[in-house]
């Protein structure tokens, strides 16, 4: 027979856990409910089809977030193309080589860097890295998708760098012994044994670092100029969905398309990168491919 | 035959030859993450070394003047430590009622798997989308308007999966042993949880909700549209009032101001208080969790 206070504290704190699903599932619902309106008045293929985001325009409004997909795209991708390689074999050397005071030192200082704001790491993109590539390329402004792409690759690096961490580290000791012990070098073992068995964990880690990539906000907005126009290369500017939504989210007026609108790209923002976090939950989540 | 053996030959390099090319290859693997530091050090480097000269007690305790480009950034300091505290309140009972569920009264099943995905995924939301939702649910919904309150709640559903991860970790570490000493003289689960299990859990979630506060503390996406304003005359009095936040402010003062280049001491000052408040709250917060899992290990 259970006390009252006993029945009520469970209670309770099953509410809390119940309240943690309601939070994602009342985010989802809240995107849906909010963009239904815009959906229902000219369907997904407007947002999706080549065009421009103009929402004020007199007479004919557009919404397309074609360009700023592609935005999202291209610093996403000019992101990974070095965070990951940096961030892996950062973790390699972390995991296998690092004298454990190494380990000590510089596990908290991979911290520190991810726990610098967004808006302090786009500052420094505006004040140090925009001059530099204005002066590199030869270019009026540094304010362009490449400027963005390497703020938000550092700032998906911490992320890469702890989580593959932790999958090479997660590998056992048994397969090392078996390869040293065979003849094997450590060089040889690390990239032959510890990385392969640790490919879904470091796969993950790389997705989780995309996850952030694209979700990035405010790094974005700040150097990356936001012009709407279809970016020819990296040393153009653009504009990615984030920040895109950040941009009108100050002075839309409630209810209008304009506003269902920015939830249709909030919807699509949230449905890419829970579809990217999902993949490397189950990537972590399945047993390690060496068990086949 | 003969060519063979002479291929294996050339294939085999001298036990030497091998030590100096891993020798090699570990010093590049050392490299990228000197890298890593490196970047972080520039960055540190030019904020504190350009922003240093800025803060000085005026700058710390006055509000901005003659539109913003003079004077200091007070008003974005207690707007930061006001929200911030809202955040707390709301994350934090929450995430460590949310652990105690997890770890201590469900049975670990189909259900527990559903919150913790749901736990990541919400870990994996865009801050932008936080915003929107902040907006369309608190300031409209709700009907708190731009305000404190609707920027503390939406930066609390933001920092609820650091807090309830940390409270996990901290609970997970209490050994069986205590919990099934007490059951065996009798106490209820409650009880357990009270008196054995949240004591010796408290300086783990304490360490998760620093982290939680310096998540928070620098959060711009979030609050655009849930109550951070560009400029206020008078502090915040009320929970329903607009606000000024260090990393909107930082932002304005940055990219948005009419002045750019006349305020750019002012927005390195900005980003240096920023920066070492968060630096502080997550160098303070990854000494505690050392100094607690150092006692975990020795059994203490």
């Amino acid at each position: 027979m259970l006390s009252l206070s006993e029945k009520v504290m469970k209670v309770i704190f099953l509410i809390c856990g119940l309240a943690i699903v309601l939070f994602l599932a009342g985010i989802l619902f809240t995107l849906l409910s909010n963009s239904w309106p815009a959906l229902r008045e000219m369907g997904l293929v407007p947002f999706l089809t080549p065009g421009r985001w103009n929402p004020g325009a007199y007479g004919e409004p557009t919404y397309s977030l074609f360009n700023m997909i592609y935005g999202t795209f291209l610093v996403t991708v000019g992101a990974l193309v070095f965070a990951v390689p940096i961030g892996v074999a950062a973790a390699a050397y972390l995991a296998e080589i690092a004298a454990p005071w190494e380990r000590e030192l510089f596990k908290p200082i991979v911290e520190i860097l991810a726990g610098i704001p967004s808006v302090v790491l786009g500052f420094f993109g505006l004040v140090v890295i925009a001059p530099l590539i204005s002066r590199i390329f030869n270019i009026p402004s540094g304010i362009t998708a490449l400027n963005g792409a390497i703020l938000v690759g550092i700032m998906a690096m911490p992320t890469i760098i702890t989580l593959a961490e932790d999958a090479i580290t997660a590998v056992p000791k048994e397969y090392r012994n078996a390869s040293l012990a065979l003849g094997g070098t450590r060089w040889q073992t690390i990239w032959k044994i510890t990385v392969p068995a640790a490919f879904s964990g470091i796969t993950a880690a790389s997705l989780l670092g995309m996850g952030r990539a694209i979700g990035e906000t405010m790094t974005v907005l700040m150097v990356t100029g936001n012009m709407i126009a279809w970016p020819e290369s990296f040393l153009d500017s653009v504009r990615t969905l984030s920040a895109g939504i950040a941009i009108d989210i100050g002075d839309v007026v409630f209810n209008s398309t304009h506003f269902h609108a920015l939830f249709v790209a909030g919807l699509l923002l949230f449905t890419i990168t829970f579809i990217v976090n999902l993949l490397a939950d189950i990537l972590i989540h399945r047993n390690p491919e060496v068990n086949k | 035959m003969k060519t063979d053996f002479v291929k294996t030959k050339i294939a085999v390099k001298s036990q030497g030859e091998w030590r100096n090319l891993e020798l090699a290859g570990y010093w590049i693997l050392r490299l990228t993450l000197v890298l890593v530091l490196l970047i972080l050090g520039i960055i540190v480097y030019d904020i504190v070394s350009k922003g240093i000269g800025v803060i000085n007690w005026e700058f710390l305790t006055q509000a901005p003047r003659v539109g913003m480009t003079e004077g200091g950034i007070f008003p974005a300091i207690v707007g930061t430590f006001y929200v911030t505290i809202i955040t707390i309140a709301f994350a934090v009972p929450l995430g460590v009622g949310a652990a105690i569920y997890l770890n201590e009264y469900a049975v670990q099943g189909r259900f527990t798997r559903l919150v913790r995905m749901s736990l990541r995924n919400l870990a994996g939301v865009p801050s932008i989308v936080f915003g929107l939702f902040g907006m369309a649910v608190f300031v409209k919904i709700f009907g708190f308007g731009p305000s404190l309150i609707a920027a503390g709640f939406t930066l609390g559903l933001l920092t609820l999966p650091v807090t309830v991860t940390a409270a996990e970790e901290a609970l997970i570490t209490v050994p069986r042993a205590y919990r099934a000493g007490s059951f065996a003289l009798g106490a209820t689960r409650w009880q357990v949880v009270r008196t054995v299990v949240l004591p010796r859990a408290l300086p783990g979630i304490l360490t998760g909700t620093i982290l939680g506060l310096a998540r928070a503390a620098g959060e711009t996406a979030p609050i655009l549209a849930t109550g951070a304003a560009f400029f206020l005359p008078h502090l915040p009095d009320s929970l329903k009032s607009q606000f000024m936040a260090l990393p909107y402010h930082l932002f304005i003062m940055a990219t948005q101001h009419h002045a750019i280049s006349q305020v750019r001491p002012i927005a390195y000052g900005t980003a240096l208080v920023l920066l070492l408040l968060v630096c502080f709250l997550n160098l303070a917060a990854v000494l505690m969790r050392k100094r607690f899992r150092d006692r975990v290990a020795k059994g203490l």
